[in-house]
């Protein structure tokens, strides 16, 4: 039951990619489910298109997309001038981190953002140092660095487009995105 | 395998996204403030047969000369005859409206089409031919003509090489779309080289012209490419693990020093221009290493880096070496380009909450403000070094703007719609 949740993770994960699934997958998804009598729709042999009933519903919820799940927070932020995750944030970081430790073929982004003030490069860098200190957080907790891209857009994509402490504030941040999110 | 099938349709997206343009619809409207120390007073005859052409040509000259600053339109009206001929030049009625120089011309229509267009540029006071030109140019080349007559004006009084026939390049916001653009340096002749629904920043120009490296957006991080604005065609120098951003051109146009993200940290590394190859690290530091420019001659490397603390500008050898901190005034000194000449560079200085256009010359240190306004970014030479162009923020929208290198002159580019950044002056290319 376990296996079938955590191939079901994957599939939740790579729901919405457009990509080929690996092997993996289809082992894990396949060879774990229970067919009913009534359904015996999981003929390796069979043509192309079949339909495969899913088990109990609690498992079907994506626990990434699931609202009461705290890997649902995707936005850690941070101070002026700072790249310093605050305590605050530590358990958000800290579930990914089990998460992608737990699913292996996981990937995610983490995109770090700055404010608008200055240089659009310099900015840039800002970004991704803050981007970097929470994949470093992430590795020490048990995520493998292959499982985490850092990269930065700067002040390009802000999130609050005012000229404020608060618009400021709200851009000072790294957020989370999941490969096929 | 995930990884390689996702680029693979986020590249697809990105083609369906991005479609160069050939349309000239934008135009830069430009307005002048300040003037010279000592403006040169010279008048310009209407050339003959000019009024029957779609584009007039005087009317170009006098706008690109009187932008500079450094000269003052002396009427040519009321006289009788216009001279188009050198014998036909009334020296001494010039003199009385004040001209050091009058400037006049003919045009005639060849059989293939184009047009013969020769000036004469004359010394009133000398009453002598300071210049003169002829030129075989298409209805479509008209107003490249007219810069280039400008550029020769422009030399012969100053000393200085003109640079009204080159080009600018530059970023305009219009909503969520993003449109990189090339311009002439007075703001006509618009077009889109690129539009995308992503983030364009940091458009650099190849040294002969012909191409631009920036970085992009399309692929959900940054990305460098280098398009060539003859065919479009564009491609990508650096995509590696982490952000890829910063293109600055060697002189000789073979490499590009980019900031790259690979080995963790943002440093600056060497990549081929044409993509091929690894990139060659350049720094070695655990701070921000970015924003890198080739001197001129190509033996230094400017860049910003916050390794002291705060974002200051630093140079190394552009082989690698040790680094040289150059900039001590002030917590906030990014985004520094050298001048034509190599002998200052120009940057952004932080003074309180205001962001201005600096200059500092290397072999004195002498820092000197240009702007006092509030939000100045990108500042880059015109390839004769007397002008800067750079962004900054009137009422909350973008536009671009130039200072002299003296700080006397400033010009305003406004744009009909749409929020302006990112601007790079182009190079002198076909000097004539």
């Amino acid at each position: 039951m376990k296996k079938l949740f955590a191939g079901l993770l994957i599939m939740g994960v790579l729901a919405g990619c457009g990509s080929t699934p690996t092997k993996e997958q289809e082992g894990a998804a396949v060879e774990d489910r229970k067919p009913s009598v009534e359904a015996p729709a999981a003929k390796p042999a069979d043509s192309g298109v079949s339909s495969q009933p899913l088990g109990t519903s609690t498992v079907a919820v994506n626990p990434l997309k699931d609202p009461g799940n705290i890997l649902s927070k995707r936005s850690i932020y941070f101070d002026f001038d700072s790249n310093l995750v605050k305590d605050e944030y530590k358990p958000i970081v800290t579930a990914h981190a089990r998460y992608l430790a737990q699913n292996r073929s996981a990937q995610m982004r983490i995109e770090g953002n700055a404010d608008e003030r200055g240089s659009r490069e310099y900015n840039l860098a800002l970004g991704q140092r803050r981007a970097d200190a929470v994949k470093q957080m992430m590795q020490l907790l048990g995520a493998q660095a292959s499982q985490i891209e850092s990269v930065s857009f700067g002040e390009e994509k802000p999130r609050a487009t005012g000229h404020d402490e608060a618009s400021w504030a709200e851009n000072r941040r790294a957020d989370i995105r999941y490969q096929g999110e | 395998m995930q990884m390689k099938t996702k680029s693979c349709l986020a590249a697809l997206i990105a083609v369906m996204l991005l479609f160069a343009l050939p349309s000239a619809h934008a135009a830069l409207t430009i307005e002048i403030v300040g003037a010279g120390a000592n403006q040169i007073p010279i008048a310009i005859a209407p050339f003959r047969a000019e009024d029957g052409l779609a584009q007039k040509l005087t009317p170009v000259i006098a706008a690109d000369l009187a932008r500079s600053g450094l000269f003052k339109m002396v009427d040519a009206g009321g006289m009788v005859p216009v001279p188009h001929e050198p014998e036909q030049v009334d020296f001494p009625q010039w003199r009385a409206r004040g001209a050091e120089a009058v400037v006049i011309g003919n045009i005639t229509p060849l059989s293939d089409g184009r047009y013969d267009i020769r000036f004469r540029l004359m010394d009133v006071v000398k009453q002598t031919q300071l210049a003169g030109f002829v030129y075989f140019a298409s209805a479509a080349q008209l107003r490249l003509t007219a810069h280039k007559i400008a550029d020769v004006i422009y030399e012969k009084m100053t000393g200085d090489a003109g640079v009204f026939a080159t080009r600018i390049t530059y970023v305009v916001k219009k909503g969520a779309r993003y449109e990189l653009q090339v311009a002439d340096a007075d703001g006509f002749g618009a077009q889109t080289v690129l539009a995308s629904n992503e983030p364009i920043i940091s458009p650099a120009w190849a040294p002969d012209g012909t191409r631009l490296a920036y970085v992009s957006f399309e692929r959900k991080k940054p990305v460098v490419y280098v398009q060539s604005l003859t065919t479009g065609s564009r491609q990508v120098v650096a995509n590696f693990w982490g952000s890829n951003s910063a293109p600055a051109w060697s002189p000789d146009g073979t490499r590009l020093a980019v900031t790259l993200t690979k080995d963790g940290g943002s440093q600056l590394y060497l990549v081929n221009a044409d993509g091929s190859g690894t990139p060659t690290r350049l720094t070695h530091s655990s701070a921000i290493d970015t924003e890198a420019n080739f001197s001129p001659d190509g033996q230094w490397i400017l860049f910003t880096s916050d390794r002291g603390g705060s974002p200051q500008i630093y140079r190394i050898p552009a082989a690698g070496g040790q680094a040289q901190r150059l900039t001590f005034e002030g917590g906030y000194n990014v985004s520094p380009r050298h001048s034509p000449d190599g002998k200052s560079f120009t940057f952004i200085q932080r003074n309180g909450s205001r962001f201005n256009v600096a200059v500092q010359d290397f072999a004195s240190r002498q820092v000197q403000v240009l702007t006092d306004g509030g939000i100045d970014e990108s500042p880059s030479f015109a390839p004769n070094g007397k002008m800067i162009l750079y962004a900054t923020v009137v009422r909350e929208r973008g536009i671009l703007a130039a200072v002299s290198s003296d700080g006397r002159v400033k010009q305003r580019f406004t744009e009909d719609a749409g929020d302006v950044r990112e601007p790079s002056w182009g190079p002198l290319v076909n000097k004539q």
